[in-house]
């Protein structure tokens, strides 16, 4: 029974292969066979959205998915929004505008409002605080969060495509 | 010819020092991912540990076999109370001055305590392991009502303790009594009671709640057999207190001890005490020879650590006919749970209740706690509260509430009329706290002018008439924060000083520690602002550091808001000593006595001629050369055990807004505007995210959150499934304002903020939601007002007919 | 937090689902989007032996038109629902409905076959399609049936599936233009389940009731049509009163078990307010 098998997937760009049991959770993977600390755990009832990541351009709670059932994703965490040594532009507008504090539900919120400015460019005040409903944060209020998605969403419109 | 004020404003904004909305620098690691949090850390050889927890809240236990356990494939070992027994370790001391189970012995006094720890491979070897320790139970009945505890046939909880006459406290009564604690002048203010022309009862709870950090509480524990070093890296708001009770724990000598406190994902007061988890983790270890990494789950967080509150409290006022105060009695039943857990000084087991005299001048005033056991999760002490202050400002700023309607008096008038006068400071209160400073009227007049107060009067009395619930909360409360001065302030016996350690580099950088130990707090920025401006040099190149205790000197931790009255006293004296060198140093430079120098930002100038002078960063470089005064040792570097005078007492007025829902109960925020006054601001960007965290804390518990239990002391709602934690959808937008008022006896005038808006907050969202059934006789409601219970309220009213 | 150990298959086809269903009986469970049945799992309420993604097989996407009906694959998760110009179009309540169930993250992943089969009486779909008057077609290794929703649910966790079946698609009458809509949902917070939730279809012609529709989530052990209201409303003008009764007799069929989300009184009384705003703003909808 469980018997561990092979898993092939890409993880910000590169591809990795893991061996996992099929009870193995993504979250678990990442965090110890594949050395990403970046997302985190806050509960176990996925509720809080700690663990968020990036699967085949959709935001996943990566405590809610089997290893097993990411064979052939396009897997993006925190660790991979930088590029070539610049940030992305969620990353600058968090610090900012001061939208984090002790810094632990920071990876699954932008790696969350990376795809929701992917999917909406423009969001108002009020479809921010809808679209990332699913992470929670007991630091900041939320209020500097929104304050930088809408920066960032600036920045972004303003570059050249 | 460059114009010296620009000059000089430039020079300052390089400093990026007090008063500075610098950027922070700890987010570099945050945005990318990179903290390192305790369940970050792996070390090699490491194995996990994972807690066998009782399903029942009272139960003896009869049996438990290990075998199955032991069989299942990666389980290492299995511990249970007898195997701690030969290392003294079955029980431990707490920071209240009881002793609490580590695991188990005979019996279990609240669901899910700890009863066996599995050590595995990993955590699914560990979690497999778990649900096969078998554990026979004979239930018990439990005790669940507080009011229930010190029933003459009461179930008797803590056997360990029976013949027990105290419990670090005081004389018991009863085998569930832990303590009566008393202040002020019970006499003297029942006899104004039984003269006063008014008076006003109500009995007001403060329900159980949780702090509940995204991070749940964890360690990995280390212990070298080869050195006899023992690691640990832990959840900790106070390593260097744990350091020390670890050391009487274990025997191991405590400088052989090094707790680390690394990154944390938030306290709020969850994370000061030593858990069960901690100590079997050190356990193992010390068994095993190898790393051994435990992190709890966030049931097992919400349903066993630190909670906060569960003050059964009675509020009484005296007054004049036109709401002047003559005399408060407030007294409170405090369940404890099966253990008194909670961070105590000795002098205080109720913590500083007795602020609850708030921003009033009130002539006569006594409290008094009675502290019992209940077959619930030990804690009390927790959730951004600065020791019971919350339960204190609640009382009493609902109080006024409640005098203000029973008198037909103005809800920020009464206030007003009982205000201690700016004239007053410093002033000492009837239970003999000193207020250093305040303006309470100035700060009330602010904020009712920014929402026009008489305009929402106004508009409450015509919603009234179309049958609407509207409601306007006030809330003008005063802090008591900056445990303490070692006189009054301590943990176990030892005083609640802290500390701050200087080294100057020769090139201008600086190297800072501390003793305290930021969870998202910003130390890493706004300790560097301090020493930025005392020393003139650029807060950029200021590294600060806590929580290792190998390097950090000794301090009490971040909790209660101590931080920047403790520590950053200490900072600032630290630096004021290298700054009592540099000037002799910079004098001998300059060939002329220290009487000739000023000091501009970031420089020494010879008075009278101002391009005669030495840059700190001169003076660095200097203080490691040959040319030094006579006697004058090389280096600049100080260090600062900081003592305080006396507690700081920030304070602030709020007002919310709430329009209610008459046949839901669904309350809305419409408006809420808060004024903090915490002294001096060190980073306003900084003290207004604190601000916004800690009123949608408070948001949270007057609103919705609760830690229920059945009659038989079964958690009802102890996952996030039910527990209230709000999402950006449902917390309200805050709108922040201030005003400063510095405290004398700090030597930057800053008293500290973090927790101003949880304490203020929550009696601020009470208030409204009552005074929206005021005109209807409601003198008090409940929390958490959720819309359930305010709906019930409606309905009790009849208000919901259409 | 870790489930107990169990095989996992991700079937191509739906044949091969279907003969591991067959194969693998009672131990078996599918799993659509997970994100009811893995929490089950990791707290070890639930540990099947082995688990049937369904999540590879291509037919049971898609959201189309076929003739007078909306036709949706099983696998269509909420966030493929809330996103549709098809359904935003023909099918706005189902729009409205996904975007009010737990958070952005779930709705990326969790499906309407699963919210339906799972039988859970918290879940918003299947009073949803029983306002809609939506079946669905369950196939098994013997064939294929299609069955209404209103008969489908049976209880707690229990419905008219076999345990040999897939339900592969939802299908939906489109309802006729100028029909108005809405699902009222009491929360307590995002992500929590309805403290009683109403979903209402409205037709009116010449200032009367020509067409209703009412069903409540999460006031029973199933959720509810209430019949009685869909019959009174017939050719009533929708008036103060009328909404009253409907109210009154939704409340009337409600059996809701007492919670932390309320008692027995106020989640039934939650359930005449839900009424009562789901009617007001069907109505306000209705052209």
């Amino acid at each position: 029974m469980a018997i561990p098998r092979n898993v092939s997937f890409t993880l910000n760009g590169k591809s990795v292969q893991v061996m996992v049991e099929p009870r193995e959770l993504l979250i678990h993977t990442l965090r110890e066979k594949l050395q990403h600390t970046g997302p985190h755990i806050g509960c176990e009832t996925s509720h809080c959205g700690a663990c968020t990541v990036d699967i085949d351009a959709m935001s996943v709670k990566s405590c809610t998915v089997l290893t097993v059932q990411c064979e052939g994703a396009d897997v993006l965490t925190i660790e991979g929004l930088e590029r070539n040594g610049q940030l992305h532009a969620l990353q600058e507008a968090f610090t900012q505008d001061h939208a984090l504090q002790c810094g632990y539900c920071t990876p699954g919120m932008i790696t969350r409002a990376y795809r929701l400015l992917q999917e909406n460019p423009q969001p108002t005040e009020q479809e921010i605080r809808y679209w990332m409903a699913g992470n929670l944060c007991r630091c900041t209020g939320y209020q500097n969060i929104v304050k930088a998605v809408q920066t960032a969403a600036a920045k972004l419109a303003a570059q050249p495509a | 010819m460059p114009d010296t004020n620009v000059v000089a404003r430039e020079r300052q904004d390089k400093l990026q020092g007090m008063g500075c909305s610098r950027k922070r620098k700890e987010d570099a690691r945050f945005i990318r991912g990179k903290g390192s949090y305790v369940d970050d850390i792996h070390l090699p050889g490491m194995l996990f540990g994972a807690i066998v927890r009782s399903p029942y809240a009272h139960a003896r236990i009869k049996s438990i076999n290990k075998a199955k356990a032991l069989a299942v494939p990666g389980v290492v070992a299995v511990l249970v109370a007898d195997d701690l027994k030969p290392v003294n370790l079955a029980w431990m001391p707490t920071l209240g001055g009881d002793v609490q189970a580590v695991l188990a012995d005979k019996k279990v006094c609240f669901q899910y305590q700890e009863v066996a720890f599995v050590v595995a491979n990993d955590r699914y070897a560990a979690a497999d392991g778990v649900e096969a320790v078998e554990v026979e139970y004979e239930e018990l009945p439990a005790i669940v009502d507080p009011r229930r505890a010190m029933d003459k046939n009461a179930p008797i909880i803590r056997e360990d303790i029976a013949d027990k006459k105290e419990v670090g406290h005081g004389p018991r009564t009863h085998p569930n009594h832990i303590f009566t604690w008393e202040a002020g002048d019970k006499a003297g203010t029942d006899a104004v009671f039984a003269s006063a022309p008014v008076t006003v009862r109500q009995e007001i709870l403060n329900p159980r709640v949780h702090p509940c950090p995204l991070e749940t509480c964890g360690c990995v524990a280390s212990f070298d057999k080869a050195t006899g070093q023992l690691t640990v890296f832990m959840t900790s708001q106070a390593p260097h207190l744990v350091r020390t009770v670890s050391s009487l724990l274990s025997g191991i000598a405590e400088s052989k001890i090094r707790i680390v406190g690394g990154d944390i994902g938030g306290g709020f007061g969850n994370k000061v005490a030593v858990y069960p988890g901690y100590v079997v983790a050190i356990v193992a270890s010390i068994v095993t020879g190898v790393p051994i990494k435990w992190i709890e789950s966030r049931i097992e967080n919400l349903s066993t650590t630190a909670f906060a509150r569960d003050y059964h409290g009675v509020g009484e006022l005296a007054a004049d006919k036109d709401g002047r105060i003559r005399a408060l009695r407030f007294t409170a039943l405090g369940d404890y749970g099966a253990f008194n857990a909670h961070v105590s000084a000795t002098k205080f087991p109720a913590g500083l209740f007795s602020i609850c005299t708030g921003s009033y001048d009130i002539p006569k005033a006594y409290c008094r706690v009675d502290a019992v056991y209940t077959n619930k999760a030990p804690g009390g002490v927790a959730y951004r509260c600065s020791l019971r202050v919350t339960e204190a400002v609640y009382l009493i700023e609902r109080m006024m509430d409640v005098l203000a309607q029973k008198l037909g008096i103005d809800k920020a008038e009464i206030r007003r009329r009982n205000f201690v006068k700016a004239e007053q400071f410093p002033y000492t209160t009837a239970f003999g706290w000193t207020l250093d400073s305040g303006n309470y009227h100035r700060a009330l007049d602010k904020v009712l002018q920014a929402v026009d107060y008489e305009a929402l009067r106004k508009e409450q009395a015509q919603k009234r008439a179309q049958g609407e619930l509207m409601g306007i909360g006030i809330s003008t409360f005063t802090e008591i924060v900056g445990a303490g001065p070692t006189k009054a302030c301590d943990i176990l016996g030892i005083g609640l000083f802290d500390s701050c350690e200087i080294r100057v580099h020769p090139t201008g950088s600086v190297m800072a520690r501390l003793g305290t130990m930021s969870q998202g707090q910003g130390h890493a920025t706004t300790y560097a602002q301090i020493i930025a401006t005392e020393l003139g040099l650029p807060s950029e190149d200021i590294q600060i550091e806590e929580g290792d205790t190998d390097k950090a000197p000794y301090g009490a931790g971040t909790w209660g808001s101590r931080s920047t009255p403790v520590a950053g006293a200490a900072a600032a004296r630290a630096a004021r000593k290298i700054m009592e060198k540099a000037k002799k140093l910079a004098a001998h430079l300059l060939e002329v006595g220290e009487g000739d120098l000023e000091w501009d930002i970031d420089r020494f100038r010879v008075k009278g001629n101002p391009s005669e002078g030495k840059t700190m960063k001169e003076i660095c470089m200097a203080a490691h050369q040959s040319n030094l005064p006579a006697g004058m040792e090389q280096g600049l570097n100080a260090v600062e055990y900081y003592d305080p005078p006396n507690l700081t007492f920030p304070f602030g007025a709020y007002v919310c807004v709430v329009d209610i829902d008459r046949f839901t109960g669904e309350t809305k925020v419409r408006r809420f505007y808060a004024l903090d006054d915490c002294g001096t601001r060190i980073n306003p960007m900084i003290i207004e995210g604190q601000i916004h965290g800690g009123l949608t804390e408070a948001f949270a518990v007057a609103m919705g959150q609760a830690i229920p239990f059945d009659e038989n002391g079964n958690h009802l709602g102890n996952s996030l499934l039910d527990y209230f934690l709000p999402t950006s959808a449902e917390a309200p937008h805050w709108e922040t304002d201030f005003t400063v008022t510095p405290s004398p006896h700090h030597p930057i005038g800053a008293k500290g903020v973090a927790e101003s808006p949880h304490v203020g907050g929550i009696p601020c969202f009470s208030n409204a939601v009552v005074d929206a059934f005021a005109h209807l006789d409601v003198a008090h409601m409940d929390m958490p007002h959720t819309s359930y219970r305010v709906w019930q309220q409606c309905n009790a009213l009849g208000l919901n007919k259409r | 937090m870790i489930p107990r150990p169990f095989e996992y298959h991700a079937p191509a086809s739906l044949p091969d689902a279907l003969s591991l269903l067959h194969r693998y009986g009672e131990e078996a469970k599918l799993l659509a989007g997970g994100h009811s049945l893995l929490p089950m799992m990791k707290l070890r309420f639930a540990s099947p032996g082995h688990l049937i993604d369904l999540g590879k097989i291509g037919e049971l996407k898609g959201i189309r038109q076929v003739g007078g009906e909306i036709h949706i694959g099983a696998m269509t998760t909420e966030n493929e629902l809330v996103w549709s110009k098809l359904l935003a179009e023909k099918v706005p309540l189902l729009v409205e409905g996904a975007r009010l169930i737990s958070d952005p993250q779930v709705r990326y992943k969790g499906t309407l076959g699963g919210d339906i089969a799972h039988g859970d009486p918290g879940n918003d779909h299947p009073a949803l399609m029983l306002a809609l008057d939506a079946s669905f077609v369950l196939r098994s290794a013997s064939g294929e049936r299609v069955v209404p929703a209103d008969g489908f649910f049976q209880g707690l966790y229990s419905t008219r599936m076999e345990a040999n079946e897939v339900l592969t698609r939802i299908q939906i009458p489109v309802p006729s233009a100028g029909t108005g809509w809405c699902y009222a949902k009491l929360k307590r917070k995002t992500g929590d389940f309805a403290t009683a939730a109403a979903a209402c279809l409205l037709r009116t012609k010449g200032g009367r009731v020509e067409f209703a529709r009412l069903a409540l989530t999460n006031v029973a052990a199933t959720p509810v049509k209430v019949r009685a209201a869909e019959q009174y409303l017939q050719g009533r003008p929708l008036d103060d009163g009328a909404i009253a009764e409907v109210a009154r007799l939704a409340m009337s069929v409600c059996e809701p078990t007492e919670d932390q989300r309320g008692d027995v009184t106020y989640k039934t009384a939650m359930a005449g307010e839900m009424t009562q705003r789901a009617l007001r703003t069907a109505a306000s909808r209705a052209q």
